[in-house]
């Protein structure tokens, strides 16, 4: 399940531009990464390397090595549908299909990659997802209603069983709640502190106390000024980062004293 | 009158001095509207029968300019500029659609009063097989229509749909370009060349005079994919990227992700767009005019023969009448008149289907 990555001397480029440089960090298994900073720093686009999604911006490209288990996510070969099977991904906007059911929008992941399963064995795995994300008590007697009518922080959690259904070994998160009210927030992090016994995760978030709150580890983006690529400043225990940081931008950055 | 603070001296000269910091403003009264018409109606009737006896188009220019400039003044004394304006755009944007619809509404009376003499069964069951004078009907006529529509959308659903699709999903570059700029030159051909086109292209493949449905189904079918690809292609686009992130996110291929997640999204202004291109060919008179030809017989096959349709049917019976002509033109606007269903009823479908396929919010 859980899987560790090594991220080597990664650079990301859109075009000629280079949005992100030289990023090397180890992410850990069964624990949380929040990954913090200013807008603009390349958080997101870091975030989308790790399952090759930015691929799907025209002229978006990558140097440098993404580890996971041994198997480098960019080395020739690799296939960037099989690498999203395994690294899942929750996006800033609820996006539940619209056109689907409650429990069609869980099964999709399933549906679109494995055809035809049997009825029992869907059922399970829905119920399973559903329950993974804390949404089975509240969705359990209107499966068949459209998912686009449950409330914001419902659809998160919707999209989150929809992403834990195909089973992936990482979860990425990209500002999960930055669209969500504070209770919905909260459930949303309970559930992340349940799901790391499973899933290695890594978030991108902007509330640094939510980074505080959720994270094992914590890493600091920067950037060096308008046009200049993005850069991790440094990575550590979040205890670490949120108390005696080894940077001093990064102090400047949590103590809100600048971004 | 204007008062010192004022910053905008045009309104100020107009409007009467108020209190600045009272936040009420006067209002006309509830049937103020009705009653400047009526008003404007009278003052109308003046000048028209004076100038012209009575001339119902006179008295209607006379009577929108009195109620806009009646509506304006009296609005502008009680509530102020900004609704006087409003007031007085209004009156315009609701005289240019009353302008607009007149044309249509007139149509439809016409037609409507002339065709419905001869809508009877015999009209929908008999074909001009031997018919000589009164009698007959257009049952070969709507047949024909219908294959030959039927087959137009057969051929331009897949290659519109597919072309939106690749313009949309995976075109880029000079190819994709191309084939934009190549789509919006077909959408302004005008349609007695795509007659030619087809008439043409059959000339050179099966020999000089080959006219047949199917003929002019191709050249309904140029007409129809430029449409099919241009509604296909908006509504594709405005699928949000948000919805293919979270398919790709799960792993699934882009081919999957277009046929079940964005297409699905998509259905139901697809759907509505081909319907409303259907509804646009079929009252095409000029290709098939060319390349279907015309008959007095029901002919079944595309392949093979001339076919007749609805609206050639109606203008040959219009453009050359026998002796007497009156069943002729009684045949022409009845001709006409189930045209006009026809269409109607294929709008109506446009509206239900994306009503029916539409993404559903509310559970």
């Amino acid at each position: 399940m859980a899987k560790h990555i090594e991220v080597r001397d990664l650079n990301i480029y859109y075009g000629s531009f280079r949005a992100v440089r030289d990023v090397s960090m180890t992410i850990h298994p069964c624990a949380i990464t929040a990954l913090i900073g200013p807008s603009g720093c390349g958080k997101s686009t870091y975030l989308r390397a790790l399952n090759r999604m930015h691929e799907l911006v025209p002229a978006a490209r990558v140097e440098g090595e993404v580890v996971m288990d041994d198997q480098d996510l960019y080395a020739p070969g690799m296939d960037p549908v099989e690498v999203r099977k395994h690294v899942g991904m929750v996006f800033q906007r609820p996006n539940p299909f619209p056109t689907m059911s409650v429990y069609d929008n869980v099964a999709a992941g399933l549906r679109l990659n494995h055809g035809r399963m049997r009825k029992s064995e869907m059922d399970g795995i829905v119920e399973e997802s559903l329950r993974g994300a804390n949404l089975w008590e509240e969705v359990k007697d209107r499966l068949d209603k459209p998912g686009s009518g449950l409330s914001g922080g419902q659809q998160q959690r919707l999209c989150i069983a929809r992403a834990i259904a195909v089973k992936p070994d990482v979860l990425l998160m990209d500002e999960p709640c930055s669209a969500l009210d504070p209770i919905s927030t909260h459930a949303i992090e309970d559930l992340m502190a349940e799901l790391k016994e499973n899933y290695t995760i890594v978030i991108v978030t902007h509330n640094m106390q939510q980074a505080a709150r959720v994270s094992n580890y914590t890493g600091f983006f920067n950037i060096g000024g308008t046009g200049e690529p993005g850069e991790l400043v440094e990575i550590d225990e979040t205890p670490k980062i949120f108390s005696t940081p080894a940077h001093t931008s990064t102090e400047e950055y949590i103590s809100g004293r600048f971004g | 009158m204007s008062t010192p603070t004022e910053t905008r001296p045009t309104s100020a000269d107009t409007e009467p001095p108020r209190d600045r910091t009272r936040l009420v403003r006067g209002s006309l009264p509830r049937w103020a509207p009705w009653a400047t018409l009526a008003g404007a109606a009278l003052l109308a009737a003046v000048p028209t029968v004076v100038a012209t006896g009575f001339s119902l188009i006179f008295f209607a220019l006379c009577l929108a300019l009195c109620y806009v400039a009646g509506i304006f003044l009296w609005s502008r004394s009680v509530e102020g500029t900004r609704k006087a304006a409003d007031r007085a755009f209004t009156a315009v944007v609701t005289s240019a659609f009353a302008l607009a619809l007149t044309p249509l509404v007139s149509v439809v009376i016409t037609v409507v009063s002339k065709g419905v003499q001869r809508f009877d069964t015999e009209f929908f069951t008999h074909s001009m097989r031997g018919v000589v004078g009164a009698g007959g009907g257009a049952y070969h006529a709507i047949v024909g229509t219908l294959i030959t529509s039927g087959l137009a959308t057969l051929m331009s659903v897949p290659i519109g749909l597919c072309t939106a699709i690749y313009l949309v999903e995976y075109g880029r570059g000079r190819l994709a370009r191309g084939i934009t700029f190549f789509v919006d030159v077909m959408t302004g051909i005008p349609s007695i060349v795509a007659g030619l086109f087809a008439y043409a292209l059959f000339t050179l493949v099966f020999g000089p005079g080959t006219v047949n449905g199917f003929s002019g189904a191709i050249a309904l079918s140029v007409l129809m994919i430029p449409i099919v690809v241009r509604s296909s292609e908006e509504m594709i686009k405005i699928v949000p990227d948000d919805l293919r992130e979270a398919a790709f996110a799960l792993g699934t291929p882009k081919w999957k992700v277009i046929l079940r997640v964005v297409l699905p999204t998509a259905v139901a202004g697809i759907s509505t767009g081909v319907t409303l291109a259907v509804a646009r060919v079929v009252g095409e008179t000029a290709p098939l005019l060319i390349a279907a030809g015309t008959t007095a017989s029901t002919n079944f096959n595309p392949f093979s023969g001339q076919m007749a349709t609805l609206s050639v049917f109606s203008y040959y019976e219009y453009a050359s009448p026998g002796v007497p002509p009156e069943p002729y033109l009684e045949r022409a606007w009845t001709a006409a008149l189930t045209l006009m269903a026809i269409v109607m009823v294929l709008n109506l479908l446009a509206r239900s289907f994306s009503l029916l396929f539409a993404p559903k919010t509310r559970s």
